[in-house]
């Protein structure tokens, strides 16, 4: 991001943090509670101590997967709604590897899975691309089919094949494929299940930023995200660039395991997720494909995450929701109001869509 | 004396690091054409943008019949009396022109049935008046260019528009169109309308205009009565030196054939045959120019050669090898290089830099790119190298190729195909909208390819062009080569009459 672009990119996030808080007020109010004290709440149960902090970042790891899954695929010209069925194939193969793979020394196992889940990822976020590619068939639609597929298809595996009497998850991991709490190494994290796939997700969003920027296939596919008329004219293959796209794409959802799987319950459970990969689609969007606006965008979603958690016990859970709903979706909003206001400004630059 | 039509007074406007308007006056008087010529990137799109709203000015005033007038955009403009035809035009395709012209509209409720029938008898009146052929019910799309740019006046002149604005309208235009297009102006000007016409071709200037104002590097330096200047004159003013664009024959006889096409037979997208049977070769050494009216046949032949379009019969031939069925990237490994004739939806990212742009096409060779990653630094050299040698202004290699002027857009796509070494070059339109310092040295880049021995083959809608460059001359019409004709003793009317399917 050039410093020229760098207020602008401020802008959104405090324009929409402003307007949300508003919004939120108002319910607040309406329900006879002192919006102030909630604030005041949320702020110090997410940033005022260690433990919160460590909430914050394990809510945020698995949208910094899921927001650099649906970011890659923007830049691709691509539409990911699928983020949320890759993520489930993937933490499940993520589990399957920890529980099949009993004997295999810690420095294999851990990483086996991770890439097992990566692997199962992309190969469901590839079957759209390939669809695309080969019969035109869109992937908004095909993506949104394969969540349905991917669980219900997880969902069966621990109902049907491997069975837990009276659980919905599968068997426990072995140990060895287990990531560490950063409590292991940092005690004031105490009691937070943060863990060292943090550090994973923030190696990804490094190597996305990498991808995009520094490489050729980076550079294909965003010549074919902008423009195929000129990716075709350039030599690129359209088909093999929408299949490779959507195959990274699913990729990095399928990490989404290592959080949930290898760091904190040890097991693959159905349901949940509960739309990890669906806000993905928001945080890319306030990211705005840049990988840091990822990490950011994830850690606002995080501390809102667990911000909810903490204001339960002031006002009802129903409230809780509405105002996190209201805040993604101002967010998003002010978003395209400030992007709006920049194009206005622009456009006594550019004409619109007029060049001469 | 009554005030001026239109008068800009100290026109000030920059963009991030370009001054491109800087401190310009321009006075035009009702009832007149005034041409505004200067070399790509003098500011001239820019200023006409400002003038209709696009653009707010940073400082200066615009007065319209002598009050001040402050634009916030086109709306405000059209309410003065300003409309402006742009160069890639505003028409709605799949829609009739009686469609395109009550859209937008003021007055017409959005949800009551369209008055179409007295829209229809609304324009032919118009049409009538400004000897303006159109026909109300034909769909945009299917009506040639020369005729959309018709619809397009129509529409401006529906609005009520007094100041018509052109940029660059003959860029798109055949001969032919050029000669009706320029009877129609000056129709518009005998019925009072003011008019400022921004082109690059001198000879146009002195055929309709009354005045003429020359840009260079965002100021006006000079001002003449057409009927005080010549064109050698004005391109001295543009560019500071003469300029020859005569014919240049080549050193040596042609080599032996690079490009055969053989029975070829082409559709396009609609499934339409667009080339039928055309056999010709384009040997090492030999310019070969392709004539013909706008849509008969050159598009659809050019992509099947550059491999963008699927061929229905016949071969395609390079250096003896079949390329028919083999993909853009290996025809590029070949040798092919390829200037297409729509930048802006082939030939460019617009928003991708400069330096991105120049690698388009060449991101696999190993100069460039590893395995992986690319070469960054071989890059940025390779970028300063072209834009410095083809004159791309400004010379900034991280600006988005939206942000250049038309004619540095274009000059960009000729640096990196010519930059290349080739075997044989396709070029399209290679120096549409660009200035005639720039023509001069693509025309050069050109003839010293094919000294090299490159075979090149040129289409172009600039006849002049063809005949100046080519050693052969191909006329097609219909889809066929319906004619063949050195280049040397090739003459316009003969041509003509060839284009237009007349027996030579
Ligand atoms: N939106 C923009 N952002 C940055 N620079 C711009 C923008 N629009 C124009 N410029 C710059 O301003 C200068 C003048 O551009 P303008 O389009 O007015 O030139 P022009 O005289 O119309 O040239 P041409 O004959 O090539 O069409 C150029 O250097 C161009 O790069
Ligand atoms: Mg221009």
């Amino acid at each position: 991001m050039s410093l020229r672009r760098l207020p602008q990119a401020l802008a959104v996030p405090l324009l929409a943090l402003g307007f949300s808080l508003l919004v939120g007020a108002v319910f607040v109010l309406a329900i006879g509670r002192d919006p102030v004290a909630v604030y005041a709440e949320l702020l110090r149960g997410t940033l005022g101590s260690p433990y919160g902090v460590g909430q914050v970042l394990f809510k945020a790891t698995p949208l910094i997967f899921t927001g650099l899954a649906c970011a890659l695929a923007f830049r691709a010209g691509l539409v990911n709604i699928g983020a949320e069925g890759q993520l489930y194939v993937g933490a499940f193969a993520t589990a399957w590897a920890g529980f099949t793979f009993r004997g295999a020394p810690a420095l294999v196992l851990a990483p086996a899975c991770i890439l097992a889940g990566a692997l199962a990822g992309a190969a469901w976020g590839a079957v759209p691309g390939i669809l695309k590619a080969r019969f035109g068939s869109h992937e908004v639609i095909n993506t949104i089919m394969l969540n349905f597929v991917a669980i219900a298809l997880t969902g069966y595996m621990v109902s049907n094949v491997f069975v837990v009497p009276e659980t919905v998850h599968t068997p426990e991991i072995a140990a060895a494929a287990r990531l560490p709490r950063f409590e292991a190494f940092m005690p004031f994290f105490g009691g937070s299940p943060v863990n060292v796939s943090f550090l994973l997700a923030l190696a990804a969003a490094a190597g996305y930023a990498l991808l995009m920027n520094r490489t050729r296939l980076g550079y294909e596919l965003r010549v074919v995200g902008h423009s195929a008329g000129a990716g075709e004219y350039a030599g690129i293959r359209t088909g093999p660039a929408v299949i490779t796209a959507m195959a990274l794409s699913g990729a990095l959802a399928g990490m989404v395991g290592s959080n949930f799987v290898l760091g904190y319950k040890h097991y693959f459970e159905g349901g949940f997720s509960a739309g990890i990969g669906f806000m993905g689609l928001a945080v890319a969007l306030l990211a705005q494909g840049s990988a840091v606006g990822v990490v950011l965008a994830a850690l606002f979603f995080g501390m809102l995450s667990h911000g909810a958690l903490v204001i339960n016990t002031m006002v009802p859970k129903e409230l809780v929701e509405i105002l996190q709903a209201t805040v993604i979706a101002s967010v998003i909003v002010s978003s395209n109001v400030v992007q709006d206001y920049a194009r206005r400004r622009a456009r006594e630059r550019t004409a619109a869509g007029v060049t001469p | 004396m009554s005030s001026p039509a239109v008068e800009l007074l100290d026109i000030h406007k920059s963009f991030s690091r370009v001054k491109a308007n800087d401190g310009v006056n321009l006075a035009v008087a009702r009832g007149e054409i005034h041409a505004l010529v200067g070399e790509n990137g003098a500011g001239k799109s820019t200023l006409m943008k400002i003038l209709y709203g696009l653009y707010a000015p940073d400082r200066g005033e615009i007065r319209i019949d002598g009050k001040p007038a402050r634009f916030r955009g086109p709306a405000d403009a059209l309410r003065a009396g300003l409309g402006m035809v742009h160069q890639h035009f505003m028409l709605v395709r799949p829609f009739t022109v009686v469609e395109n012209m009550l859209l937008g509209r003021e007055g017409v409720p959005p949800v009551l049935p369209m008055d179409r029938v007295a829209a229809s008898r609304e324009i032919r009146d118009l049409s009538g008046r400004y000897a303006l052929d159109v026909e109300p019910g034909a769909v945009v799309e299917d009506l040639p260019v020369g005729v959309q740019q018709r619809a397009e006046i129509l529409r401006v002149l529906l609005h009520g528009a007094s100041i018509l604005i052109f940029d660059e309208p003959t860029a798109v235009l055949t001969p032919q169109e050029a000669t009706d297009f320029f009877r129609v102006l000056g129709g518009l000007r005998d019925q009072g309308k003011t008019i400022l016409l921004i082109t690059h071709k001198l000879d146009e200037v002195m055929q309709v205009a009354d005045r003429v104002t020359v840009m260079r590097a965002g100021r006006v330096v000079g001002e003449r009565a057409v009927r005080d200047t010549s064109p050698a004159e004005l391109a001295r003013l543009m560019v500071g030196r003469d300029v020859a664009l005569g014919r240049v024959e080549g050193e040596a006889p042609a080599g032996a054939p690079v490009l055969e096409v053989r029975s070829l037979g082409v559709r396009d997208s609609r499934r339409i045959a667009r080339v039928n049977s055309v056999s010709f070769q384009v040997r090492a050494g030999e310019i070969v120019g392709i004539a013909g009216v706008e849509g008969n046949g050159q598009t659809e032949l050019v992509e099947a050669i550059a491999g963008l379009r699927e061929v229905e019969a016949g071969t395609i031939h390079m250096d003896g090898r079949d390329v028919t069925g083999s993909r853009v990237a290996q025809r590029q490994r070949s040798g092919l290089v390829h200037v297409p004739e729509d930048r802006q939806r082939r030939g460019l990212v617009l928003e991708m830099s400069l330096a991105e742009n120049l690698l388009l096409g060449r991101q696999r060779e190993s100069e460039f790119s590893g395995r992986v990653l690319l070469r960054a630094e071989p890059i940025l050299r390779m970028a300063r190298r072209l834009s410095e040698e083809f004159d791309v202004r400004p010379r900034d290699v991280s600006l988005k190729t939206r942000d250049f002027s038309g004619g540095n857009q274009q000059k960009i796509v000729v640096a990196r195909e010519l930059g290349r070494a080739p075997r044989l070059i396709v070029a399209s339109q290679p120096t549409r909208g660009v200035d005639i310092g720039a023509i001069e040295f693509i025309h050069a880049r050109l003839r010293e390819a094919r000294d090299q021995g490159v075979a090149v083959l040129l289409v172009s809608a600039d006849l002049r062009e063809v005949m100046s460059l080519s050693d052969r001359i191909l006329v097609m019409y219909g889809g066929r080569v319906v004619g063949e004709v050195p280049g040397r003793d090739a003459r316009e009317d003969r041509l003509g009459t060839l284009m237009l399917g007349g027996a030579a």
